[in-house]
């Protein structure tokens, strides 16, 4: 029976040797995550289809973090839905009227001041990009 | 005493409303989302129900009304809607530590010790806050009592004045008894429909008819199950939020198969798969099981099949919560009662006798060391963690089956958007 009892103690490992010096100053490693998503309950991600953004440097393919919980604002990179499907541009308030502008010259603001089907899902905060 | 303050926060149907959450395409459009195996009709938005369908309809009834509407149909991605309804209800407890998550899509608030002056503000602003960060919207009943949370939320549902939030606390007597003589005796959450027939027959019809009933007559009739319903009927709450839920007694999980199965080896795989999971949820709660019972059926609704339905219990030598030992105790119990020649439509196990987990294991019969209790423990723990970080299922076991021919049928399941990087959703 004691026998038996030298299976199950596992609690970590002991090392012969010195201690190192540097032990009681660790910290937790840096976690990407933490960075890049402020409210874990209204954050979500989204990945990047089209070429209407390049100019902001939101390349297709890319996944983008987007916040409800923050308010779009002038100028702010904003997630809407416009009819049937969601949409990454920028808010571009000019009062009265409100655009969503693209950042590429292939493409023309879209006016949705009184656009019936329009809405804001989020605000974009961070993208996330290959780069090799 | 003082009086309580419980808000019912309900989803508003709440499958449809994750899957709309995160398809543009679905907007202004009827959808719907099915049961498993896609067989009925379990969720449905207001577009949906206006021209003509209804919850509990089977799918295939319909196909007529769906093709000519355009009706957007769902298999349900539980995996979605438990991801949405987590993040529901963490962002409703930011409002009150107090909350008791009721099920998927309703939990309770208790609202009795915050200072709020308007509690019709603060449900609208816990209203915003849910669809602000998540997209679903929900209806905010408020009152005394959970009984009457749950009538607040019916009287919100059939009229569209309130604006999906209600305050009960606010009513004047009149106003009240009025509310309460709208809602129907078969209505009132406790309530099934045996007795709601009982009631009928004594001329009690509704809510406030209930309330007004002499209480011995209802103590007598209806037991103390009554009784408390009637308490917090006239205002008395006597039904306390269950913030942590007592450890279940039995532990059910079966499915019909997503189409008919004859050999025993899909049978193993299906009952294994059922054991695994019942197993883990054993496990969370810190629990072992001294019993288990298998069964398996066939399609009763096939006529012309030959029927067959069985179920085989087994007390185990000594409670345990291993996953590779519970299955081989259901699959000897499942070969003892297998017939060839049947159809299998359905097959289930339940785990019962269940008792928490002492710290130290006692060694009651010899039938396994200390140690091996210690290292089945320590193995388990693994299998769950790993599961729980890497995602479902990312170590099963082999009885479990890979191909999974019986598994259930979702044809139309929409894609994991909170789970799978390779399911994002699309944004031009």
């Amino acid at each position: 029976m004691d026998n038996d009892l030298t299976n199950v103690i596992l609690l970590g490992t002991v090392s012969a040797g010195f201690p190192s010096p540097g032990d009681d100053w660790r910290e937790q490693t840096l976690n990407l995550h933490d960075l890049v998503v402020k409210h874990s309950l209204s954050t979500y991600f989204m990945k990047i289809s089209g070429d209407s953004m390049v100019g902001a440097c939101l390349h297709s393919g890319d996944i983008i973090v987007v916040d409800r919980a923050l308010t779009a604002s002038h100028k702010k990179i904003v997630v809407a839905r416009l009819g049937d499907r969601f949409t990454v541009k920028r808010l571009w308030l000019m009062h009265p009227k409100m655009y969503l502008r693209p950042e590429n010259p292939k493409y023309q603001p879209v006016e949705v001041t009184h656009h019936p089907d329009f809405e804001i899902f989020g605000v974009v905060t961070y993208c996330v990009q290959q780069v090799r | 005493m003082r009086q309580r303050v419980y808000a019912l926060i309900d989803c508003a149907s709440f499958y449809v409303s994750c899957e709309k959450a995160f398809a543009a395409v679905l907007h202004n459009r009827p959808t719907v989302v099915l049961s498993n195996n896609d067989g009925c009709i379990v969720a449905l938005d207001s577009l949906a129900k206006k021209i003509g369908l209804k919850r509990g309809q089977p799918v295939f009834k319909q196909q007529e009304l769906l093709r000519k509407y355009d009706v957007q149909v769902f298999s349900s991605n539980y995996t979605l809607y438990q991801e949405m309804s987590a993040r529901v209800m963490n962002v409703v407890a930011e409002f009150s530590p107090r909350l008791e998550v009721y099920s998927i899509d309703e939990g309770w608030l208790d609202l009795t010790d915050l200072a709020v002056d308007d509690l019709v503000e603060l449900g609208h602003t816990i209203k915003a806050r849910v669809l602000q960060y998540t997209g679903i919207p929900v209806r905010v009943a408020i009152a005394p009592t959970k009984c009457l949370t749950k009538i607040a939320c019916e009287l919100i549902k059939s009229n569209s004045q309130y604006a999906d939030v209600l305050d009960l606390t606010s009513f004047a007597q009149e106003q009240l008894d009025k509310a309460l003589a709208s809602i129907a005796i078969e209505d009132i959450w406790g309530i099934g429909p045996k007795y709601a027939r009982f009631l009928r027959n004594y001329g009690i019809d509704t809510a406030k008819d209930l309330r007004d009933t002499d209480e011995r007559w209802i103590r007598k009739h209806l037991t103390v199950v009554g009784a408390r319903i009637q308490t917090e009927l006239r205002g008395t709450s006597c039904i306390p939020l269950e913030i942590k839920r007592p450890p279940k007694q039995q532990i059910i999980c079966s499915r019909s198969f997503g189409k008919e199965v004859e050999s025993e080896e899909e049978l193993q795989e299906a009952v294994s798969t059922y054991i695994a999971r019942a197993a883990e949820k054993l496990r969370e709660q810190e629990s072992l099981c001294g019993r288990i019972s298998v069964f398996i059926r066939t399609n009763g609704f096939d006529d012309d099949a030959p029927q067959y339905t069985n179920e085989f219990t087994i007390d185990l030598l000594y409670p345990t919560a291993f996953t590779p030992e519970l299955i081989k105790q259901a699959l000897a119990g499942l070969h003892a009662m297998y017939r060839p020649g049947y159809r299998y439509k359905k097959a289930g196990v339940s785990l019962s006798k269940i008792t928490p987990q002492p710290v130290v294991q006692p060694d009651l019969f010899g039938e396994i060391s200390l140690s091996e209790h210690y290292r089945q423990d320590h193995l388990m723990a693994i299998v769950d963690a790993l599961n729980r970080i890497f995602g479902r299922e990312t170590l099963f076991f082999a009885a479990q089956g890979i191909a999974r021919n019986w598994k259930m049928r979702q044809f139309r399941l929409s894609s994991h958007y909170t789970t799978r990087w390779d399911e994002l959703v699309l944004v031009t």
